[in-house]
């Protein structure tokens, strides 16, 4: 505890260089050598193991971690970058507790699984560190898809596309590509400049051009994209936010929690950032809980995270849920915003609890607070023209939307979880399907 | 508490573990310790002939075979008999004895097949008050080159025709240590028996080469580019050692003989199973190689707590229980069938048995979608393979089919008497059955 924690208001070097360092480390480093070899001597090489079917992927499990206990993490790198380009990323960012961890034989009969995280991100480090990439393009076919966004999914299917020979462009909004990879993953997940380092090892395989500064809907248009080249995939993710709607929500200190990670993840000198002393963070996702922990880590003294539901129905992972909890934050159920109060700035915020069916009981208390975060859900920004379906882009088979040659995957399109990996899987296999209908079959 | 005492072929000790001839018992700094340790007795790392000692390589000497997490599975060495004075040694086990008088001291000696040899340096290591001798025809590596060790051991002639000698020139119990380097452990053994040896010990280490370097594409452990040939000791030859001394246990021309078994005995599990097949006392080198002298409470505590639960007060009750259970192949009961049973509350899904089953075996596990695997007995030949590579003890279970019931994979029912290769119809020698 510092003396400038107990400083009121929003304020920036609560904490000095040398904690922020230490707080923003890598929350799991690389396994050494060695414990690389341990770890891989758990994996009972399943048959039919249930990790792979638990992998959006289909990453080879069991395969990959043979690899690694013979010695040999190229290749088992390769095996996990067949599947999934992204592996490093995912390695670092996958939920894997309620993925292939969850269904690990082993954690189904002691409670332990293998760490294929951990595992999946010792092999794919050692290849990207050595600045390999393990594919070759196929000839040009001379076809040209047109790709918006440059997260996860538009990166897997531009890959796979211009492994298959085609000519990719990444129309991107943002300045860097990469997506939530870049601005929205927390910093302590993907520390080092990760995700650009990825991006660029992506791009090795060439054949790829990515525009940034284009924003689909303001100078860029679906149907010019579409005249010019032969298709186009949409991997635009969700960029709107929900407001909540309350009295005194236009005072200062109620931010948008994916704007305050944004800016978190571009700042290079993290004591020029500001964080409130008391922080109230509203919602219960993944978003939630990683405003939460690095305000906590930039310094904030108290941090709430207020859910409307009770803790089983809470979306971010039990093991989130303690990772928030080991870090100080404290997790309020069954409450919901009420008002926000405060003269010239926010003071206080006024939670309400409720029942199941979300009807208040009418018991109301306040909680101190100079910074609010809403982390109610993002929404789909919509493109003009496109069938959506439950406030998303509408798909059928591997991402076709309503209009002709326009594909869509990741979180802007409808159905599977919003997470890095399901964007990766969707993307790639948007890409075999268009791979597909541009060859006419001939894959 | 079980009575530990030892009394090997009239060499006493307060307990059955030795240390085996080796570098734990190299000189008297070791050796003192490994007594104030608990050891019960040491053979005397391998002494040589007087004059010049043997040299020993100046780099690396051992090569290591490990499981997960570097545990040493198997250990193999390059390394000759002592390399320090014969002179020296001698002094050192002579105070030894003196101070540990309740401790079994023995020498091993390992000089050229000559009778003049063994004539000058018997004498000299009785006036140590050593509790015996152990003639080391094992070393499978170096001194074999020079016609010494396994060399003499491959050759049950110069076995009977050396323990004659010691026989003769010496007074003490005189143990003869077998290499397991040759075709049938029988022949040396009943050389030694025939020469006149009180006992015998084995293994000695077996011809190994650890690993290659793929880089130097040498064996390893490399010596300046090259490699030889070491001995292979520890956990890993353990199976090897039980079979070469349940062998001679049941022999008739050595039944009765005195074992002392040596070889990958790490827990006091591994010595209750050599004396279970015979041995009278047991040895020990790579154990205390990996883990430090230490490791011989463990032996000691859990030994003496396997005998109290099972009641045997002394170790005579022990030594050699397990012999009349071993048998040969022809022998066992073609009449016992056994069906592999999976315990579905046990089973934790992950289909290794399946996977084995099914791929190398008999197709006799069926799974279903939801990852339930079950043994199908019109297919079982219960060759426990499915057990072997189950990761969960104990769920996997060999069921015997009572007499009566019929087996469905050869649709024959179970007979009650047993009946063995000796007598079967698809056996051109057989006998007939009464
Ligand atoms: C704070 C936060 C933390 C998260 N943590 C995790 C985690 O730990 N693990 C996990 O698996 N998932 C996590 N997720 C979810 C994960 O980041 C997303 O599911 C994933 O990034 C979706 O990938 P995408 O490619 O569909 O979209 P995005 O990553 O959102 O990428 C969309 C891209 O499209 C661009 N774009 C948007 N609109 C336009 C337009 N009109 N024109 C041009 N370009 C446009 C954007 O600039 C962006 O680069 C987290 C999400 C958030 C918000
Ligand atoms: C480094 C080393 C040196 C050895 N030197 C001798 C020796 O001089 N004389 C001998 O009879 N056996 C020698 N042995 C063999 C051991 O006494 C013992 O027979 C063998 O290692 C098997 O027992 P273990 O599996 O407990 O190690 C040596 C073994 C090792 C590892
Ligand atoms: S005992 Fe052998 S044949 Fe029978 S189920 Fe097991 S592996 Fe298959």
């Amino acid at each position: 505890m510092t003396e400038t924690m107990r400083l009121d208001g929003i304020r920036a070097g609560r904490l000095g260089p040398e904690d922020l360092t230490r707080n923003f480390s890598d929350l799991h480093p690389r396994f050494s050598d060695h414990e690389a070899l341990v770890a891989a001597d758990r994996c009972y090489f399943c048959h039919d193991a249930p990790c792979v079917t638990a992998c959006p992927t289909d990453i080879d499990i069991p395969l990959f971690i043979r690899q690694i206990a013979t010695g040999m993490e190229d290749a088992a790198a390769r095996t996990i970058f067949q599947q999934n380009i992204l592996g490093g990323m995912c390695a670092r960012v996958c939920p894997t507790e309620t993925l292939c961890e969850e269904v690990c034989v082993r954690q189904v009969a002691e409670g332990k699984p293998v760490e294929i995280g951990r595992l999946q991100r010792f092999a794919t480090d050692s290849m990207m560190a050595a600045g390999e990439h393990p594919f070759t393009r196929a000839p040009e076919t001379g076809r040209r898809v047109a790709i918006v966004g440059a997260g996860p999914a538009g990166l897997s299917c531009a890959h796979r596309l211009a492994m298959l020979g085609h000519s990719v462009t990444i129309y991107d909004a943002r300045a860097k590509p990469g997506g939530l990879n870049e601005y929205g993953i927390a910093e302590y997940k993907t520390p080092g400049g990760f995700a650009q380092a990825e991006v660029d090892w992506l791009l090795k395989i060439g054949g790829i051009t990515v525009e940034t500064g284009r924003t689909i809907g303001a100078g860029l248009a679906l149907e010019a994209l579409r005249n010019d080249h032969d298709a186009v995939f949409l991997g635009i993710g969700l960029g709107g936010v929900g407001a909540l709607g309350l009295e005194g929500e236009a005072l200062g200190g109620a931010d948008n929690a994916v704007d305050f990670i944004a800016a978190l993840r571009q700042q290079d000198d993290l004591t020029q950032l500001p964080i409130g002393r008391n922080v109230v963070v509203i919602g219960g996702g993944m978003t939630a809980v990683d405003a939460a922990v690095q305000s906590k880590l930039l310094g904030a003294e108290n941090v709430t995270i207020a859910y409307r539901r009770a803790r089983d129905r809470m979306p971010a992972s039990r093991w989130e849920q303690d990772l928030a909890a080991s870090h100080g934050v404290r997790l309020v159920f069954g409450v919901v915003p009420h008002a926000l109060h405060g003269d010239d700035r926010l003071r206080e915020v006024e939670l309400a609890y409720v029942g199941p069916d979300m009807a208040p009981t009418g018991e109301t208390f306040r909680l101190p607070a100079d910074q609010l975060f809403r982390a109610i859900g993002q929404k789909l920004v919509a493109v003009e023209g496109i069938a959506l379906e439950g406030g998303k882009i509408a798909v059928t088979g591997a991402g076709r939307t309503s209009v002709e040659g326009v594909w869509a995957g990741g979180d802007c399109a409808a159905g599977g979880q919003d997470l890095t990996v399901t964007a990766v899987a969707e993307g790639r296999d948007a890409a075999m399907d268009i791979h597909a209908s541009l060859t006419d079959g001939r894959v | 508490m079980a009575d530990l005492t030892t009394d090997f072929v009239g060499i006493h000790s307060p307990n059955p573990f030795w240390l085996a001839s080796a570098p734990p018992t190299d000189k008297e700094y070791n050796v003192r310790r490994a007594f104030e340790a608990g050891w019960g007795g040491v053979v005397w790392k391998t002494l040589g002939a007087e004059g010049p000692p043997v040299v020993n390589v100046n780099g690396p000497r051992y090569g290591a075979i490990y499981g997960a997490d570097r545990r040493v599975l198997g250990l193999n060495n390059i390394e000759l008999i002592t390399d320090r004075p014969l002179e020296t040694n001698l002094e050192e086990m002579a105070r030894v004895k003196a101070d540990y008088p309740d401790r079994a001291l023995i020498a091993s000696i390992m000089v050229p097949c000559e009778e003049a040899a063994w004539k000058a340096i018997l004498p000299r290591v009785a006036e140590t008050g050593a509790d015996g001798i152990e003639l080391n025809f094992g070393c499978p590596h170096g001194m074999s080159e020079r016609g010494m060790g396994s060399a003499v051991g491959q050759v049950p002639e110069y076995i009977e025709m050396v323990t004659r000698w010691c026989k003769q020139y010496y007074d003490r119990p005189v143990i003869v240590k077998l290499t397991p380097n040759i075709a049938d452990i029988r022949k040396p053994a009943r050389a030694a028996r025939n020469g006149g040896a009180d006992a015998v010990s084995l293994i000695n280490t077996i011809n190994s080469i650890t690993s290659v370097d793929l880089d130097l594409m040498a064996p390893e452990p490399t010596i300046d580019g090259k490699g030889s040939h070491g001995g292979y000791c520890g956990p890993a030859v353990k199976p090897i050692a039980l079979s070469m001394v349940s062998e001679i246990a049941r022999d008739p021309a050595t039944y009765g003989l005195p074992i002392s078994g040596i070889g990958g005995i790490t827990t006091w599990r591994d010595a209750a199973e050599f004396m279970a097949l015979g041995c009278g006392s047991v040895q020990v080198c790579t154990a205390a190689m990996t883990y430090g002298f230490r490791v011989v409470e463990e032996m000691k505590a859990g030994l003496s707590r396997w005998m109290d639960e099972k009641g045997y007060a002394t170790l005579d009750e022990v030594v050699g229980r397990a012999v009349p259970n071993v048998t040969d192949w022809k022998h066992l009961n073609l009449n016992y069938v056994t069906k592999a049973r999976i315990d579905q509350d046990l089973c934790i899904k992950c289909g290794r048995c399946y996977a084995a089953c099914e791929d190398t075996s008999h197709q006799a596990i069926g799974m279903s979608p939801d990852r339930t695997f079950t043994v199908i007995d019109a297919e079982c030949v219960a060759c426990n393979l499915c057990i072997d590579v189950c990761p969960v003890e104990d769920c996997i279970d060999m069921v015997r089919l009572a007499p009566g019931e019929t087996d469905p994979r050869t649709g024959k029912v179970v007979k009650a008497e047993p009946a063995d290769w000796t007598t079967h119809p698809n056996n051109p020698g057989a006998m007939a059955a009464e």
